[in-house]
């Protein structure tokens, strides 16, 4: 089920499409913006609202990795594993990330705060080794600067 | 004639079609390119890189450049290689990468030895394993009970999606997530849902999608012994490839007929067979006194005495069973004394189907030729469960083709992708008018509900606006008179225009209206095609050969005229009600039953005489287009099992009777037919002799490759028995014999030196895509009377009226469940659904029942309880019934019912 909020965000990216399903990229973002993740459940309801089978909405849903169809901690931490981010060692800042979270990547924390994704090239490359958590960017992360990430990201704890 | 262009491969020039992709050039041509993604049916994606060429600029090019074959167009100059170093490297370098996350489990995986990637593989001569790493695995699915699912084994080539959902029209299957980890599946764990998902198991070039009928008695193709056949399952006629070991029947195959199914069957075509194999099977004669099986001898001594000259003897013949077995029966009791066997009603709409065929000028279009119409109306028929081919080639009759889409695009027909992105969801016209809501509907224009008397009006007003003299409809309602108008217009607009009616909906008047609409098109100079669907595999060359039904038969049998009947390959049960068929055996002394499986009719019979089943024996059917197609014994069966027509041969010397037949094989008896009915006149003209050799060779049922001829019977004896002697075919059982190939009738498997798979068929055809080498197999029995002065049928019934406590009930078609002797076989019992009455909503309510709960109806005095399904979508005042639903099965429908549930209770 929907709720009123989705169901007029919904509407309204129905309206600019001849046809339902052609909506269903930004059906699967407008739940997943409201929810942090499309469930199963959510997937049935989507495909229902757009005349879509199951199968046909899920082959859309899955193929995008940042659609997720598990449930995700309260931030997400995109970690890019690319090229200029390699030569910049990023695997020091997912070193440090891992042994803060106790968490290897593609993994939750314990107490559902934290997910850990690789990335393949956040289009920063030139701010190298990069980051994204939830919607914002950062470049140039050190360890510092994570320590502030992360700290920012409990304040702003629900 | 196509544009034709010279291009040069490898420094030589071929003429090619201009336009056509490179690979289906070069493959035509004889040519081998490896490749995946691409099929012929379904054209090019360019998506598994595989069958990469490399093309040059001109002739001083020496560098030129990798391309996609079946990406690249065949234009005048074109140049390419196919043998340069550098590409062949390539495509070394794809096959590597496609086999990094395969498990190489060839000897457990079912497609071993017929598999287009181990084919592929070889040749492109990746040989050498040095790949290391962990590979992907996956979770397989249960797909339903005739697919199975081993996903590991995928290449991603995206043909399996490509087949069901954009050429199949299933919805309930996909490709999930990317990269690495693509999976080809459904959304959860189920049957697949659609009609033609055992497809998937040759579409798959490797062994994801096997078939899991023959995985319970798997034997590997160069195993088995093979002969080609024709399906036996509705009215189509579907070539197929059944395969045998030990015995037992273990699987069907498509077998590609240009003209008729192409690559595909449909599911009931492809896993009804096992009924071959069944518990049911008569094996042995029987006979009412004894509780054992009876030796031949004795059988045909008793036989000999029933049917002594002058003994008063009636035959009833089978539209299962071939013309000859017909034709043999017919001989035996004489013209007046043979009656077809089809129900009434089934007689009475097959003599108007071919009156329509033979006197009109409207062509019965072949499966082919349907796929190709550029507007269709289905009048009365839901093709997806009568005829499940037809169904396929209407929703491909639905694609617009790239030309009338935007002549500016410039997109050639193969590139599918472009295609489909291009048209969208825009279609040509599909009207579809029937009395429930049929599958088609998906892709149709518009649909149209009603009772068949309504239908047959509609069709009656579109034959009226398209020409006057076909006569008008009185008091139709402004929406329908609209909607023919509309139909019309849009009919009368096509180049190739096709009307599609059948016997399904049980009216006389339906078909003629068809008739009626296909002949005014005809008028105006349309070349309007026809396309009946028939209930069986027989039943348009049963009803070229006699008239009477059996309820002709039971009349004479109460007139008192008769000692004994002969039934051939039928059920009575089926035909017509209980109570008729049994008052008919109380009054007949004898009967005789000449079948294969057991049934209702059988149990009855004084004698029973085991029946060849059609992988068992040869023989000609006749399909819904008027094509004769020859049939061929697969295996060599249980001692006492024989053709009928050879049991009726043998029981017509033995008792003495005139007119004795020395008919020693199938060629006798066709030419004998062929002499003696005019409709069958040209019909061995098609056909190869039974004395046909290539080389002095026969065509031997048995790859080249067959284990185990001198082990397979030493349990019996160490002595290597001689293989039994055809003498219906050019055919041996056997694998010695020519090696080449034989004419297109006579191909018993698809297989090509480097081609193991059923790709192989690429090299029996004369282009990739096209006709068979030679010629489609097949004999047309009529063509359309060119300046036909047929009159317009010109009965058109008043408009439907419900009836309050009664509803007309007319019957619903199962893919499953529906025809006879697939439901014998168990994979399809079990898709079949259970009794039902549906009934709209609406009604439902008048009659105080709900979904679910019995409602007690009763039919021609006799009452029966059904539960209620709602089905929205039906006209009021109509019910269905399914078709071939057990108790019911004779009921001759449509009839009214009155509904008992008045009183609530
Ligand atoms: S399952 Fe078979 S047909 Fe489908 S993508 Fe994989 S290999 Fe191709
Ligand atoms: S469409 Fe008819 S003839 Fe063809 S495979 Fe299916 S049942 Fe057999
Ligand atoms: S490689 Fe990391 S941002 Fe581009
Ligand atoms: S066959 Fe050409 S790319 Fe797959």
């Amino acid at each position: 089920m929907f709720t009123e909020k989705e169901k007029k965000e919904l509407e309204k990216e129905l309206s600019h499409y001849d046809y339902k399903r052609a909506a269903c990229i930004e059906a699967l973002k407008i739940v997943q913006r409201n929810r942090g993740w499309v469930s199963d459940d959510s997937i049935l309801d989507i495909a229902e609202f757009l005349e879509m089978t199951p199968d046909e909405l899920d082959g859309v849903a899955t193929f995008y990795n940042l659609i997720f169809r598990r449930q995700v901690g309260s931030h997400v931490i995109l970690i890019c594993d690319s090229i200029s981010c390699w030569v910049m060692r990023y695997e020091d800042i997912l070193g440090y990330l891992q042994e803060r979270l106790g968490i290897r990547p593609g993994e939750t924390t314990a107490d559902g705060k934290f997910t850990l994704l690789p990335v393949p090239c956040l289009g920063a490359c030139d701010g190298a080794p990069a980051i994204m958590v939830d919607e914002t960017l950062y470049i140039n992360v050190n360890r510092a600067l994570l320590d502030d990430i992360l700290c920012a990201c409990d304040r702003r704890q629900p | 004639m196509a544009k034709m262009a010279t291009i040069y491969i490898d420094n030589k020039p071929y003429t090619v079609k201009e336009g056509d992709n490179l690979l289906h050039a070069c493959l035509s041509l004889g040519f081998d390119i490896p490749y995946f993604c691409w099929h012929p049916a379904m054209h090019s994606v360019g998506a598994c890189r595989q069958c990469a060429v490399k093309q040059f600029k001109d002739e001083n090019d020496t560098l030129g450049r990798i391309v996609m074959s079946c990406m690249t167009p065949a234009v005048e100059g074109t140049r390419i290689s196919i043998d340069d170093e550098e590409v062949r490297a390539f495509r070394k370098s794809i096959i590597e990468f496609l086999m990094t996350n395969h498990p190489h489990d060839c000897p457990v995986c079912d497609e071993g030895g017929e598999c287009h990637l181990q084919d592929m593989t070889v040749m492109t001569g990746h040989s050498y394993r040095r790949f290391r790493f962990k590979k992907r695995t996956y979770r397989n699915q249960y797909l339903g009970p005739f697919v199975n699912h081993e996903m590991n084994r995928c290449i991603q080539c995206y043909r399996c999606v490509r087949f069901y959902r954009d050429y199949a029209g299933g919805r309930d299957f996909g490709a999930f997530a990317s990269h690495h980890h693509v999976y080809f599946g459904r959304h959860k764990e189920g049957a697949l849902e659609n009609e033609f998902s055992g497809n998937l198991v040759e579409i798959c070039p490797t062994g994801v999608f096997t078939d899991k009928t023959f995985k319970r008695h798997y034997t590997r193709k160069w195993d088995l012994q093979t002969a080609p056949s024709v399906c036996v399952h509705c009215g189509l006629g579907c070539n197929t490839i059944p395969g045998e070991r030990y015995g037992l029947l273990r699987r069907i195959q498509n077998r590609y007929n240009g003209a008729v199914n192409g690559y595909f069957l449909c599911d009931r075509g492809r896993f009804g067979y096992e009924f071959v194999n069944a518990e049911r099977r008569i094996r042995q004669p029987l006979m009412k006194r004894s509780s054992l099986p009876v030796p031949r001898e004795e059988v045909m001594q008793h036989l000999s005495r029933l049917i002594y000259f002058g003994a008063r003897v009636i035959g009833i013949g089978s539209p299962r069973a071939s013309l000859e077995g017909n034709f043999a029966l017919r001989s035996l009791v004489g013209e007046d004394h043979f009656y077809t066997g089809v129900s009434a009603m089934d007689a009475r709409l097959l003599e108007k189907i071919i009156m329509v065929l033979a006197k009109g000028p409207a062509r019965s279009s072949s499966l082919a030729e349907a796929g190709a119409a550029d507007a269709v109306f289905v009048l009365g028929e839901d093709v997806t469960n009568s005829a499940p081919l037809l169904a396929l080639s209407l929703r491909q009759s639905v694609r617009l083709k790239p030309m009338e889409i935007d002549k500016r695009l410039h997109i050639p027909e193969w590139d599918d992708s472009a295609v489909r992105n291009a048209a969208q969801q825009e279609k040509r016209p599909l009207f579809v008018a029937t009395p429930y809501r049929t599958k088609l509907e998906e892709v149709s224009t518009q649909a149209y509900h009603a009772a068949p008397d309504d239908l047959a009006r509609l069709g009656f007003a579109v034959a009226h606006e398209l020409d006057n003299r076909s006569p008008a409809v009185k008091g139709l309602p402004k929406k329908l008179h609209t909607l023919a108008e509309g139909i019309a217009r849009v009919l009368s607009q096509a180049e190739h225009p096709l009307i599609v009616s059948g016997t399904g909906c049980g009216s006389e008047a339906v078909l003629e209206s068809a008739a009626n609409v296909a002949w005014a098109l005809c008028r105006k100079n349309r070349s309007a095609d026809l396309c009946f669907a028939v209930p069986e595999c027989n039943s348009l060359g049963l009803a070229l050969m006699g008239e009477g039904s059996v309820s002709d038969a039971f009349k004479a049998v109460h007139d008192g005229a008769v000692d004994t009947a002969i039934i051939l390959e039928n059920d009575l049960y089926l035909r017509a009600e209980t109570e008729d068929v049994n008052s008919f055996f109380d009054k007949v002394r004898n009967v005789i039953v000449i079948d294969h499986s057991v049934t209702g009719t059988a149990s009855k019979a004084d004698v029973v005489v085991p029946a060849a089943a059609f992988a068992e024996g040869d023989g000609t059917l006749v399909n819904n287009e008027g094509r004769a197609q020859r049939f061929y014994q697969v295996f060599v069966p249980d001692r006492d099992i024989e053709e009928s027509w050879r049991w009726l041969r043998d029981i017509m010397a033995a008792s003495g009777r005139p007119g004795l037949k020395h008919w020693t094989g199938l060629d006798d008896i066709v030419q004998a037919m062929s002499n003696s009915i005019k409709a069958f006149k040209n019909i061995a003209e098609s056909n190869v002799p039974a004395g046909y050799r290539i080389t002095g060779q026969h065509i031997p049922r048995q790859p080249h490759r067959y284990s185990g001829r001198t082990a397979m019977h030493a349990n019996i004896s160490v002595v290597e028995p001689k293989p039994p002697e055809d003498k219906d075919s050019p055919l041996s059982f056997s694998m010695e014999g020519f090696s080449g190939q034989p004419p297109a009738g006579l191909i018993p498997r698809f297989w090509a030196p480097g081609w193991n798979s059923v790709q192989a068929l690429n090299k029996f055809q004369s282009e990739v895509g096209g006709p068979l080498t030679g010629g489609d197999p097949g004999q047309r029995l009529f063509e359309p009377v060119q300046e036909s002065t047929v009159s317009y049928f010109d009965e058109v019934p008043g408009a439907f009226s419900p009836r309050e406590n009664e509803l007309l009930l007319v019957r619903v078609y199962h893919i499953f469940g529906s025809e006879e002797l697939s439901a014998m076989s168990p994979c399809i019992a079990e898709s079949a659904p259970g009794p039902y009455i549906g009934l709209k909503p609406e009604d439902a309510e008048l009659f105080q029942v709900s979904e679910g709960r019995d409602v007690r109806i009763s039919i021609n005095d006799k009452e029966y309880s059904l539960p209620v399904k709602y089905l929205p979508e039906l006209p009021s005042g109509v019910g269905v019934l399914p078709a071939g639903l057990r108790g019911l099965e004779g009921l001759e429908l449509p009839a009214w019912g009155r509904i008992n549930n008045q009183a609530k209770g």
